[in-house]
């Protein structure tokens, strides 16, 4: 089944759950509300028709001005009908999302990865830690409102020789 | 009875066989593994982010710096998607240039792999006869791109200019001779019974682990699992060509590194296609004056090539908004850009889909249980690039 009728076959499956199909450049996105996501996906994978059996890559993008500001988007791949298939949902900030480590094992870093840089908390998730910044790093790089200068761009290094410390 | 305890022990970030800044937390039972965690993020330097902050054609240079091992197959990627959100054609000649270029790539990437593979498992002959022809390769890169590295050569709507007439001697007497390097390399590994009792049967994964972690590349393949982005989702030309994708049987190191030296055969096999088939014709689409910047020439003699030059150049263009993912089969797997476009002439956010990444997540259950040993041949078995991990 192509990565198309595998979208209608979702919009009949999910009639309430699935809010918009879109077509571009041959790419179908499905986008879905946020709360029934691990049905949906755990369908998706188990269904013979579809099995979308590899989680080829899972990230966001940030709109600061909707009020929904956090797409996330899966891309699915089936290595039985060989094709793609977008899922998107979109969460507020300061909501959670489930996490589908129990589906594809493959999202555990991409969900680390997802939740350090934007600041998404995904339930369930094995370990949430950080997994490209250190441990102690505040804030959300890929944010829109994060500058990619930071406040010491530019500055001249300082070092006070009487104290030996290096601000 | 007698109490277990474990014993926890750090690799790296400064390890020679972690090939880069790796960081491997190891729990040992003795001399097993019983919980690994690798320990990521020493090179990050927020390259998804800075793409925002570039136009489409400023930002190319980023890429090549995220596997540094195969600049012209991390450019082709994102040309690709650019391309697919422009909805431009390529000429012939540029898509066989470009498939010439990356499988030679595709080569000297293998080629580094194989060398530092065998020198992490005691093996250190391999390294002099891979480098020697790692360094062939380069050369011809050099000869077509100016550079070794980092070539940026293929741009968005084609090449940066057409190949000198030297070049395609130098690569048809490369394929002659290189079929005959990869029997010296095998001399050396295949049969050869201390390689084999350390890499047979290490580190296996069977074919459903490697898909559910999302792995791909030669360790997926090498698990027997048929699935190479060239012949799945053809991009390039690569439907002209003739060449098979290599499979293993039993998942292990063993397999991954026939599996690589088998895909060096197949791609001296599409170079001399692309090299014998690769028509005549101009190297950039030419019916995209928004993207593809005028010839040189026409810049220092005509104003209105002048102008366009100078718009390309500091305004770019602007693809209309959408989103795109497009990737190709790198030497370490799938490399995937996601682009999402609002149509000014910056992406409005970029994702790298790294394949090195997601292998990597797939370490700790290959090394569960193994030899403290066996860690060093997984992880050489993968063939991570840290640029490309970190981003």
């Amino acid at each position: 089944m192509d990565s198309r009728k595998a979208g209608n076959l979702l919009k009949e499956t999910f009639s309430d759950a699935v809010l918009k199909i879109e077509e571009f450049r041959g790419e179908t996105s499905v986008t879905i509300e946020s709360g029934r996501l691990v049905e949906i996906m755990k369908f998706l994978k188990q269904n013979s028709d579809l099995s979308y059996d590899m989680l080829v890559d899972l990230t966001s993008v940030d709109f600061p001005d909707q009020k929904m500001r956090f797409i996330i988007s899966y891309l699915l791949n089936t290595t039985k009908f060989n094709n793609r298939l977008r899922i998107k949902t979109a969460v507020a900030e300061g909501s959670a999302v489930d996490s589908v480590c129990d589906i594809w094992k493959a999202a555990n870093w991409m969900e680390r990865e997802a939740a350090e840089m934007f600041g998404i908390h995904f339930n369930n998730h094995p370990n949430l830690k950080h997994i490209l910044l250190t441990d102690d790093f505040v804030g959300h790089p890929l944010r829109k409102e994060y500058d990619v200068k930071g406040p010491d761009f530019g500055q001249p290094l300082k070092i006070d020789l009487e104290k030996e410390e290096i601000f | 009875m007698a109490e277990t305890r474990t014993m926890t022990i750090n690799m790296g970030p400064q390890h020679p066989a972690t090939h880069g800044v790796l960081r491997m937390v190891v729990e040992l039972d003795g001399e097993n593994v019983v919980n690994a965690q690798p320990h990521i993020g020493y090179l990050h330097r927020g390259i998804e982010k800075l793409f925002e902050s570039m136009t489409y054609r400023q930002a190319l240079p980023l890429t090549d710096r995220l596997d540094y091992t195969s600049g012209v197959s991390n450019n082709l990627a994102y040309c690709l998607a650019v391309e697919k959100l422009l909805n431009i054609e390529i000429p012939k000649r540029a898509q066989y240039l470009r498939v010439l270029l990356s499988e030679l790539q595709r080569i000297a990437a293998h080629l580094l792999w194989l060398g530092t593979h065998a020198l992490d498992l005691g093996a250190m002959t391999v390294l002099f006869y891979t480098f020697r022809e790692r360094e062939t390769v380069l050369e011809i890169l050099e000869l077509a791109t100016g550079a070794r590295i980092t070539p940026s050569f293929i741009r968005i709507g084609g090449l940066a200019a057409d190949i000198p007439d030297t070049f395609l001697p130098r690569v048809m007497a490369f394929v002659q001779e290189f079929p005959k390097r990869i029997d010296e390399y095998e001399t050396l590994l295949t049969k050869n019974p201390i390689w084999k009792r350390r890499t047979t049967g290490i580190a296996r994964m069977s074919a459903e682990d490697c898909i559910n972690y999302g792995v791909t590349g030669p360790v997926l393949r090498a698990s027997g699992v048929n699935y190479d982005v060239r012949k799945a989702y053809p991009y390039t030309s690569y439907e002209d060509f003739d060449f098979e994708i290599p499979l293993g049987k039993n998942g292990d190191v063993y397999d991954r590194y026939l599996v690589r030296l088998m895909e060096m055969r197949q791609s001296t096999r599409i170079v001399k296609q692309a090299a014998e088939k690769l028509p005549p014709g101009p190297v950039s689409a030419t019916d995209a004056p928004q993207v593809v910047p005028p010839d040189k020439n026409d810049v220092t003699s005509d104003i209105a090539s002048l102008i366009r030059h100078f718009k390309i150049m500091e305004e770019g263009f602007e693809p209309p908004p959408g989103e795109v993912y497009s990737s190709i089969e790198s030497s370490k797997g799938e490399l995937g850009f996601y682009i999402v476009s609002d149509g000014s002439n910056k992406p409005y956010r970029v994702r790298v889909r790294p394949p090195s990444f997601i292998n990597l997540g797939a370490l700790p259950k290959m090394i569960e249980g193994a030899l403290v040993a066996d860690v060093v041949a997984a992880i050489g078995s993968i063939d991570i690039v840290l640029g490309e991990i970190d981003r």
